[in-house]
């Protein structure tokens, strides 16, 4: 319990009289990982966020946030302390880029250079360059660009907590792949904890460290992505995740997770192997990469085998009958 | 016969001309002094009726409640008729121009809160919705977030409610608040009809000058917000000596 920056404990939300939103939600959100909410629209996703932040209340039940009842704290003060993405962005569209980002610090108080630095700082890291964006108006930015600026003004104020509601949701297929690898990257260098709303099983699967299913306003399944796919909780879970689960599995396993001794055995070998390309150079794979890359080359061009590399040193070996493994163990 | 005709109407129409310029260039002191106090009526007017306008519609903005009897009250006002309003408003201001200003500042309230109502309730409510998320207050929204978002309509408001109020203001010399109304008043009694033409064609002109100085300034605000505004070479040019 004390490592849950959020924990949900039985919350029940009632809108109205008998507008059920969300029964008996418990769970907890562990600090610096990303759980996704995920569930067909109307099952409460989306609400259970908005109880963090406080533009809801619970009906019954207590939200924790860093072990103190929600309830007790300021709402204006917490929801500073919290970043939000919606999926309509909600950009402000009289303000520049500059002065969108710099929204919260402003808020709390913080000096012109504090703010100048924050502002520049976020600009770079979501590949948005400050000289060129920072004093265009939002209205002469793509959608992508767009809700990238969402959500940097979302991480300025340098929040413990990330809320992002559908974030991707209004984006083109394209726009949206580029923009979730970005945020992948991004996420390992905040350190945040994040709390993200989908309702697309795929997005769910790829972002998150931890998944929350839901159907009409309770939580049927809280695990892994790995868990979520080895053993559906029950047939709603199974529809929802998919007939293709074995190959969804493909997706989240990682090269290295398949990869055992021989890891360290080349580190400590020092400089390792070089690697012959073929001039194609896209041969070999990077410790990151999924099993379905690995899977897709190796169909492509039609061998058995793949080097793994990273930094230009071969790390490992894989092969095929390992990808077909993990795509057969059914729970 | 048309030949006569012709010519006819063209030298009465040269011989008017010659009249109304004469008129203008023998008057052009008095002209200007009535202008200016026209001026100045106006002005007295908007530095109470803006403010107040704004106010009273963001309050209705909040409180919806409020929205459908001060609008109502506002929509009133405009159907009661200037001479009668001037005539209820004597007896408690007395003659001259705090009756005047205070009838016009009545006038020009439906446009002005109308305006801002709107403009406050149409903002983009994704925006709204952002502010609340990112721990802004009602009023901290409302300054940061709708005010200047809504700040071309509310202008737009403004203007509609400028010109309302040089025209109105004609009549309240009546009451004796000065202004251009003396000479169309005078121009009446003696049937001078150079006075009243050239009266007229002033406050015109006096209108005009106001709707496009508003008209600008609501261009600029627009292009401050972001907006794609086609700029016009003095919008341009006004850019440039604000930048």
């Amino acid at each position: 319990m004390t490592t849950n920056t959020i924990e949900f404990d039985d919350v029940t939300k009632v809108y109205g009289d008998d507008m059920v939103a969300i029964e008996d939600v418990t769970y907890g959100v562990e600090k610096g990982t990303t759980t996704v909410l995920v569930g067909p629209s109307g099952c409460g996703k989306t609400t259970t966020m908005e109880l963090v932040n406080r533009l809801e209340d619970p009906t019954e039940g207590t939200v924790y946030y860093e072990g103190t009842d929600i309830q007790e704290l300021d709402r204006i003060q917490l929801r500073r302390e919290i970043g939000y993405v919606i999926q309509e962005i909600g950009l402000f569209d009289h303000m520049t880029v500059g002065e969108n980002v710099a929204t919260v610090p402003e808020l709390k108080g913080w000096d012109r250079d504090r703010i100048n630095d924050r502002i520049d700082e976020l600009l770079d890291l979501m590949d948005l360059p400050p000289t060129e964006y920072r004093d265009q108006y939002p209205r002469s930015l793509s959608g992508g660009q767009r809700q990238r600026v969402g959500i940097a003004r979302a991480l300025a104020g340098d929040p413990d907590v990330l809320l992002m509601d559908e974030p991707f949701g209004a984006l083109d297929p394209i726009t949206r792949e580029t923009l979730q690898n970005e945020f992948l990257e991004i996420q390992e260098k905040i350190n945040t904890t994040i709390l993200f709303v989908t309702h697309s099983i795929d997005e769910a699967l790829k972002m998150g460290d931890k998944i929350a299913i839901y159907d009409v306003g309770e939580v049927v399944q809280y695990g892994t992505p790995q868990e979520i796919l080895e053993s559906p909780a029950n047939n709603f879970v199974e529809d929802f995740v998919g007939a293709d689960r074995g190959l969804k599995r493909l997706q989240v396993t990682q090269v290295k997770e398949l990869l055992a001794a021989p890891v360290k055995e080349a580190e400590s070998g020092g400089r390792g192997v070089a690697v012959a390309t073929d001039g194609n150079g896209s041969h070999e794979l990077s410790p990151t990469d999924s099993a379905q890359v690995a899977l897709s080359r190796m169909i492509q061009y039609d061998v058995e085998t793949l080097p793994v590399t990273d930094d230009g040193r071969v790390v490992g070996e894989i092969e095929k009958s390992d990808i077909h493994q993990i795509a057969r163990t059914e729970g | 016969m048309i030949d006569q005709i012709t010519s006819v109407v063209g030298k009465s129409i040269i011989l008017a001309l010659g009249g109304y310029f004469e008129f203008f260039t023998t008057h052009l002191g008095e002209l200007t002094r009535l202008l200016i106090e026209h001026v100045r009526i106006a002005v007295f007017t908007l530095v109470i009726a803006v403010p107040l306008g704004v106010v009273l519609g963001t309050i209705v903005s909040v409180y919806e409640r409020a929205a459908s009897p001060i609008l109502w009250a506002a929509g009133i006002m405009q159907t009661i008729p200037s001479i009668a309003f001037f005539g209820l408003l004597i007896p408690v201001f007395g003659i001259g121009t705090p009756s005047v200003v205070i009838a016009l500042v009545l006038y020009s309230q439906l446009p002005i809160v109308r305006n801002t109502y709107i403009g406050l309730t149409q903002v983009n409510q994704a925006a709204v919705e952002a502010g609340r998320g990112l721990g802004m207050s009602r009023f901290e929204r409302l300054r940061r977030v709708q005010l200047p978002m809504a700040l071309p309509v509310i202008m737009a408001g403004v203007r509609n409610a400028v010109v309302l109020v040089i025209g109105i203001a004609a009549i309240g010399a009546f009451i004796g608040a000065g202004g251009l109304g003396d000479y169309l008043f005078q121009g009446i009694r003696e049937r001078n009809v150079d006075m009243i033409v050239v009266t007229t064609i002033v406050l015109s002109a006096l209108a005009l000058a106001f709707d496009y100085g508003l008209g600008i300034s609501a261009r600029l605000l627009r292009a401050r917000n972001g907006e794609d505004v086609r700029t016009t070479r003095v919008t341009r040019l006004l850019q440039q000596v604000i930048a």
